[in-house]
């Protein structure tokens, strides 16, 4: 689960929808209502006409006789042409937003966005600070290009209105232009694996005194290697998604590491079934961020994906520092 | 109504016999499990497809259930992998069983291989099926193709959802390639049922019986074996290709050696859009046949209905691409599909039209079929309403993906096929087993299904447009009180079905010998023009078709020209 701490559980918007922080994106809200009053129109115009007839020409005798009809040219027509009228409606209506959607504007600044099993980290273009949170400020629109480090993800921000999916090896964009300072959950839509649903993290939208604040303090200046390393295994690395580091040494998807640097009796499985004994140093550390399946700790699955490529020198010094750092 | 005469139970082997009209019927002609394995006669395949759905059905149901049950608890802070009732992979299997059982082995086969495998030779006047022998294999690959889909329950576990997207699907180390098997041998046995249907309706049509005669559950299942036909293929290779990539590393679909994901996508949706119609096109059939005899009325315009179909079947065919709207696709391919999408609708609200319209000046019983009709008119009118919201390009990228698309599935498919499929058992029940059933639970059981069903899945509707994802197997707490609402509706509408399984084990071991050849007083030629169970060969002598399949005993000519 990610560090972010849960904002208050208070129900902002309306029953059926999310209150809406960035409207000019798509402004699906009122194609939403124009649908649904339709449908509730047709809903009661069908059930009516069922409950109606079922109660008017129920049966209340035997062999009662019923009318020869077999259609009406003229109202089937109608009912034929009605529906397709609105659909055209809807679908116009439906095109348009969309074409906002999918039509960024050209002063939006530029983040980069990473999903991977089971984190998101964010990357701002023009300051180059990474942030396991979205920080956006306020009334300025922000261009998201975004890709995955492994499988599928979706990115999803119910108060954004906006919903697309995250691919490896290929960038897709979004955009928005929140109007409204707070935190708004990003969730993952594309189903991923163990931790698909605890794939959260927030949007902050906040000033831009604040904006600035942020990317200032993330990016980085400052930081002994261990800190880091930690910054980047709860953030960038989403380690902390399947490791945990507390001294209670709970199990999660993969070993726990507190403690372990060091440990001259750890035992591996190979991939041909064979067991070995080896020291858990900076060596071994960084072969099991790049290589990870090379071989596996005795009783959990090998599927922590390949950082290769992922993670620099710099990066890999300091993730090994606060691994060492993880002890009594 | 009658009142129930408690009989002595009878013995397995005379269970399925009637021996109070003619004597040998189809039930009772041969005897011995052997005789039934490897019978060739569609109405004996027919029972025993039944069979097998049926415990498919019970074992995704009961998924479903740990699925909702699960659901009901409170998120909890900072939960490691054993703190729910159930772990995240489990979850994930779970939905995974659920999803794929019911769409291959109970919805997609449900109504074509039990009823449309025992009716389409009686509704049309034939001996059989153009290839009895075929028939049979079909029915063995499915229990192949299903068995090897129940191995993965036992032995490995699968997680990938039932639409198996790659790169998830080639990476995850649960068992795929079995599974994949399994949907590619289900598709060979879809493949020739729909080859057997097409040329039964072609060549075997009983004298008289031209198209415009044909009852329009036979319109439907020819739509459907057409969409079998020309749609299985494409799954089956895809999922073959799954399978390649896992085994060979060959990169098709992993964009890691050069391969698409979206590929896989619009290849697994050309077969599975196309999908929903064969599950839901053999239900419209249903809904036309339950609603003009039960209220004794010609259908409103035959020819509207029936060429919907038609047109459904060939517009499905195109419209693959809005489930891809939020995948990354070129926007300019949504926009297509999105109108086409729209297309499709138009025909399908010409039917529910048509069958309201039947309605009219009408002598209608409250029959369970009848009722059974009424609750899929209800609930399938709320999917169909439903998916104008997911049709359209920008509100469904609010709702792709969320409990929104998850109950907009369940309306459609749970209240429109598998409703229709209950009803439409009751309807022939009698034809089929012989055996009266008891009337008032069935309508009892329609009522509690009816709001288990609502309950379960309305709430779902919320959450979908307050944004809550599907295939979550903990949410945040704003959820909480939907969620616990659709778990509680989950157990009335399991209570619903149990009540449905009682009423027909109750009809088969106790319920009164049928004496009726024709209880609703149809006019096609299943009820017209048989014994009370049919014998072997269907009927004794060729019949010969002289009128309509809806042409009642209580029509009169209106007065005015009103119909032509």
């Amino acid at each position: 689960m990610s560090a972010t701490p849960v904002p208050e559980n208070t129900w902002q918007g309306s029953f059926w929808l999310p209150e809406n922080v960035s409207p000019m994106t798509g402004g699906q809200d009122e194609l939403f209502y124009f649908i649904y009053g339709l449908s509730i129109f047709f809903f009661i115009v069908v059930v009516g006409f069922m409950v109606y007839f079922g109660w008017k020409y129920r049966k209340k005798k035997e062999g009662e006789k019923t009318t020869d009809i077999h259609g009406n040219t003229k109202l089937e027509i109608i009912w034929s042409i009605i529906p397709a009228i609105l659909f055209i409606i809807i679908f116009i209506w439906g095109f348009r937003d969309w074409v906002k959607l999918n039509v960024p504007p050209q002063d939006a600044m530029d983040v980069r966005v990473t999903g991977r099993k089971w984190d998101w980290s964010f990357t701002d273009a023009s300051t180059g600070a990474e942030t396991s949170d979205l920080i956006a400020p306020v009334n300025k629109a922000v261009r998201l290009t975004m890709s995955s480090a492994d499988v599928i993800h979706g990115f999803y921000i119910p108060q954004f209105r906006i919903n697309r999916d995250v691919l490896p090896n290929q960038y897709t964009v979004l955009w928005f232009k929140a109007e409204q300072e707070g935190s708004y959950p990003i969730l993952c839509t594309q189903y991923c694996g163990t931790k698909h649903s605890q794939m959260v993290r927030y949007v902050r939208v906040v000033s831009q005194a604040e904006y600035e604040k942020q990317m200032n303090a993330a990016q980085g200046a400052g930081l002994t290697p261990a800190q880091l390393g930690k910054k980047l295994f709860e953030g960038k690395g989403a380690c902390a998604s399947c490791h945990d580091v507390s001294k209670s040494k709970t199990r999660s998807v993969g070993p726990p590491l507190f403690g372990m640097y060091g440990n001259t009796n750890h035992e591996i499985l190979l991939p041909n079934g064979s067991k070995e004994k080896v020291t858990f140093d900076d060596n071994y550390i960084r072969k099991s961020i790049l290589d990870p399946n090379y071989r596996i700790v005795i009783g959990y699955p090998s599927v922590m994906p390949s950082y290769q490529g992922q993670l620099n020198d710099k990066e890999l010094n300091s993730l090994a520092e606060y691994i060492k750092s993880l002890k009594e | 109504m009658e009142k129930r005469d408690f009989v002595k139970p009878v013995l397995f082997s005379d269970m399925l016999s009637s021996h109070h009209d003619t004597g040998t019927n189809y039930l009772n002609a041969k005897k011995g499990f052997l005789s039934w394995l490897f019978t060739v006669d569609h109405k004996r395949i027919g029972v025993m497809y039944f069979i097998s759905i049926s415990i498919f059905f019970l074992v995704a149901g009961l998924f479903a259930l740990l699925l909702r049950t699960e659901l009901m608890q409170i998120r909890i802070p900072n939960a490691t992998a054993n703190s729910y009732m159930i772990s995240a992979d489990h979850y994930n299997e779970s939905f995974t069983f659920h999803g794929a059982i019911m769409v291959f082995l109970v919805i997609i086969p449900s109504v074509p291989a039990t009823l449309g495998n025992f009716l389409l030779p009686l509704m049309l006047g034939a001996k059989d099926v153009a290839f009895p022998k075929l028939n049979l294999i079909s029915f063995h690959l499915y229990i192949v193709g299903a068995l090897f889909l129940v191995y993965t329950i036992a032995f490995g576990g699968l997680d990938t959802g039932w639409t198996f997207y790659t790169p998830y699907s080639t990476q995850t180390s649960t068992s795929v390639i079995a599974a994949v098997f399994g949907a590619f041998i289900l598709g060979f046995a879809t493949i020739l049922t729909g080859v057997n249907f097409i040329v039964t309706v072609h060549k075997m049509r009983a004298p008289g019986m031209t198209w415009v005669r044909m009852p329009l559950f036979v319109w439907a299942i020819y739509a459907t074996s057409v969409i079998q036909v020309l749609a299985t293929p494409v799954v089956g290779v895809t999922l073959i290709l799954v399978a390649i990539e896992r085994l060979l590393g060959i990169g098709i679909f992993d964009s890691n050696l050069g391969g698409d994901p979206i590929l896989f996508q619009n290849f697994f949706w050309f077969y599975s859009h196309p999908a929903v119609y064969i599950m839901i096109l053999p239900a419209f059939g249903i809904m036309s046949e339950l609603i003009t005899i039960h209220s004794r009325k010609s259908i409103f315009g035959y020819k509207a209905v029936a060429i919907s179909s038609i047109g459904i079947a060939v517009i499905g065919f195109f419209v693959w691409g809005h489930h891809m709207f939020t995948s990354g696709q070129s926007p300019l391919a949504s926009v297509f599909f999105s109108l086409l999408t729209y297309a499709v609708a138009v025909p399908t609200a010409i039917k529910v039209f048509s069958w309201v319209a039947t309605l009219y000046k009408g002598s209608i019983s409250f029959t369970a079929p009848m009722c059974y009709a009424f609750v899929f008119l209800f609930l399938f009118l709320i999917g169909g309403l439903t998916g104008i919201f997911l049709g359209a390009l920008s509100t469904d990228v609010h709702l792709h993906n969320t409990y929104f698309v998850v109950a907009h599935f369940q309306y459609v498919m749970m209240g429109g096929t598998i409703i229709a499929w209950i009803g439409a058992i009751y309807h022939w029940w009698p034809k089929i087993t012989g055996k009266k059933f008891n009337q008032t639970w069935a309508i009892i059981s329609s009522i509690v299904v009816f709001i288990g069903f609502n309950l379960t899945f309305f709430p779902q509707f919320v959450m979908g447009t307050r944004g809550m994802p599907r295939r979550y197997y903990d949410y945040l707490p704003e959820y909480y009180t939907f969620h616990l609402l659709s778990t509680i509706g989950s157990y009335v509408l399991a209570i619903g079905l149990f009540i449905v399984l009682f009423n027909w084990l109750h009809s088969i071991f106790y319920g009164k010998n049928e004496t009726n050849p024709n209880p609703w007083k149809g006019k096609s030629m299943e009820w017209t023009e048989t014994a009370v169970v049919p014998i072997e060969h269907n009927f004794e002598k060729q019949p010969i078709s002289t009128h309509g399949p809806y042409e009642f005993d209580e029509l009169v000519k209106p007065v005015k020209a009103g119909g032509h």
